[in-house]
């Protein structure tokens, strides 16, 4: 088992709207190794963003976080602002999913490269500017050094997430949040950024969150996953056993929809109905109203997380089996 | 050609372009020329008027335009354009100092509060709420009719009351701003909030902020003249539009030309800020 940098313990975040409580995430726990890259899947609205979020306690300001995040014995979650800032970029850093936007269009890279230096390191001037050509490169930037001077609309939408990593990674952090960070690229540029996110993972002995709801991307570049519904983990474990044998049904769902050997021209499948939404959760499991499987023990109470084998975890009173193959 | 090579030269040639822009706007640069002209006369009244602006000649008493004095003169017999020139100084001087703490006040009130929100936020939005409510002009004459007349009272009342109109807008473009991931990028890097909010977010917000100074400053000439038409801003014998028109109504049917000429004044300044302000708002208006 690798050296846990990160653990997540009961993580919960309510926002609260016009009177009522909207819980975008609860009870969320989970740990990330040195060097490991975790996948947070799950469909839009199912609290994989907010969890970021609250980790780096950008949360807190718009709703209430409870639980722990401990990160090097020390608890986030409740720590002041002062010290998250300190963690913040020097220690965990995010990525977004929009790179359009995530750089400032009035200042050069160079700029934004060397501020995170200057708010995290004690290099001066001419190291920032050396450690910025290198970042630039690290990313693969072609001819970093005469780059830096330009401004963010002179780079494409990929170039511009390179340079988002290359902002994101300067002050050499531990752990990575990357928030779908593919998500608005095309699917060229999307392999080759993922690619680079794993390089360098492994190059620098960085943890990684990466939260997508691309299944394939999981399969690809992860070593653990943890599926999200409604704000909930349903299931946990190592991709090669979720993703070869699930056993929430909703995890099921999810991998019958990949468009994969099927012949042209029918439709995909789908799981019936919508997500629930947070004013109006079910009082027993989440996923009950779009289960197969439900019984009615399912609507009124509310499975817990538990351990099915090591580091395997499922949410569900009627799982697949873990043996068998599950009808697909 | 490289990469870096296309950049640099694809820079220069959209550096260019906006310039070229600015020169093919002939609404703009008729603004920029009255506006040029116009401080010209405000920081050099003595170069282009052709008398001092208060000599008095009783042999010389209301005569209309002529050569020797184009504009005509005043009940004192003092030269009608000699004196709008030298109101230029004061009028220019209102333009400017009448919104420029304003300004200032309102994009950095704009900004926390835009960033922050809160009971702040709320305790501002009242505020706005309550000024917005009373007419522009009632509230700085209320203000004045407290401090006193004259014209540093004067930049103060049009202050305490114009900072909420900068702010307004100063708090919904922060807010616009901070729905860009850059802003939030900021956070996860660790910066602090006044870095965010001063070197981030208020550079991409402030551009609408500036085009409405702009206006403002016309707003302010006409503010201004109409305090000293009404004998609060400045004070005769000083030479001020308002105060020169104040001086000519009793004579408007027999000497026109007292009241006309300063206000053609006011009307083609502000139409320079006007415009100035109309081609900003083109010009600055962000592009991919």
């Amino acid at each position: 088992m690798l050296e846990t940098i990160l653990a997540v313990k009961n993580l919960s975040t309510t926002f609260h709207r016009g009177g009522l409580d909207l819980p975008a995430v609860q009870d969320v726990s989970f740990s990330v190794g040195r060097g490991e890259v975790l996948g947070l899947v799950g469909e839009s609205g199912s609290g994989k963003s907010v969890t970021l979020r609250s980790i780096l306690g950008l949360a807190r300001r718009y709703g209430t976080v409870t639980g722990e995040v401990l990160w090097q014995g020390q608890d986030l979650c409740s720590a002041p602002e002062r010290t998250l800032r300190q963690v913040r970029g020097r220690d965990i850093a995010m990525i977004f999913q929009e790179p359009m936007t995530s750089l400032n269009p009035l200042l050069t890279v160079s700029l934004q490269l060397t501020e995170t230096l200057r708010a995290h390191t004690t290099l001066n001037r001419a190291e920032r500017k050396k450690k910025a050509i290198e970042m630039l490169d690290l990313v693969g930037i072609p001819s970093a050094a005469s780059r830096l001077g330009d401004y963010p609309h002179q780079f494409s939408g990929g170039m511009r997430q390179r340079v988002m990593i290359a902002i994101a990674l300067a002050a050499n952090p531990k752990l990575l949040l990357a928030d779908e960070p593919t998500t608005a690229l095309d699917v060229t540029i999307q392999a080759q950024i993922l690619d680079l996110i794993l390089d360098l993972s492994k190059r620098l002995d960085m943890g990684v969150i990466l939260v997508t709801h691309d299944l394939g991307v999981v399969a690809q570049t992860c070593e653990n996953v943890a599926v999200m519904y409604a704000g909930r983990i349903v299931e946990q474990g190592s991709v090669r056993q979720v993703l070869r044998a699930p056993l929430h049904p909703y995890t099921v769902g999810l991998m019958r929809s990949v468009p994969e050997d099927v012949p042209p021209r029918t439709s995909l499948h789908s799981v019936p109905g919508t997500p629930p939404s947070l004013e109006s959760l079910p009082r027993g499991c989440a996923f009950a109203p779009r289960c197969q499987r439900a019984e009615s023990a399912c609507h009124t109470q509310r499975p817990t997380l538990t351990d099915v084998s090591t580091a395997r975890r499922v949410a569900c009173f009627h799982p697949f089996e873990t043996e068998k193959e599950p009808a697909a | 050609m490289t990469d870096s090579q296309a950049a640099s030269v694809e820079a220069t040639v959209r550096r260019r372009s906006r310039t070229g822009q600015a020169l093919r706007k002939p609404g703009f640069m008729i603004g920029v020329g009255i506006i040029g002209l116009s401080t010209l006369l405000a920081i050099f009244p003595s170069v282009f008027a052709p008398y001092d602006p208060n000599f008095i000649d009783y042999n010389a008493v209301r005569q209309p335009p002529s050569w020797a004095h184009p504009f005509g003169t005043d009940l004192l017999g003092r030269d009608s354009l000699s004196r709008v020139i030298w109101a230029y100084s004061v009028n220019m001087q209102m333009a400017v100092f009448a919104t420029v703490f304003a300004f200032t006040i309102g994009v950095v009130v704009g900004a926390l509060v835009g960033y922050y929100r809160g009971v702040a936020d709320m305790i501002f939005g009242r505020l706005v709420d309550a000024i917005i409510t009373f007419p522009f002009l009632v509230l700085v004459i209320a203000v004045v009719a407290v401090l006193g007349p004259g014209l540093v009272n004067m930049y103060i009342a049009i202050t305490v009351v114009g900072w909420v109109y900068y702010a307004r807008l100063m708090r919904a473009e922060t807010i616009a701003q901070m729905g860009n991931d850059y802003a939030a990028a900021g956070r996860v890097m660790g910066y602090s909030n006044a870095r965010i909010i001063f070197r981030h977010l208020l550079p991409n917000a402030i551009t609408p902020v500036i085009v409405y100074w702009m206006t403002d400053m016309a707003l302010a000439i006409l503010l201004g003249s109409s305090l000293g038409y009404l004998g609060l801003g400045a004070q005769p014998p000083q030479a001020e539009w308002g105060v020169l028109i104040a001086e000519g109504r009793n004579f408007i049917t027999t000497a026109w030309w007292m009241s006309l000429m300063p206000g053609i004044a006011i009307v083609l300044t502000g139409l320079g800020f006007s415009l100035i302000g109309d081609g900003l708002a083109d010009l600055l208006r962000p592009r991919g």
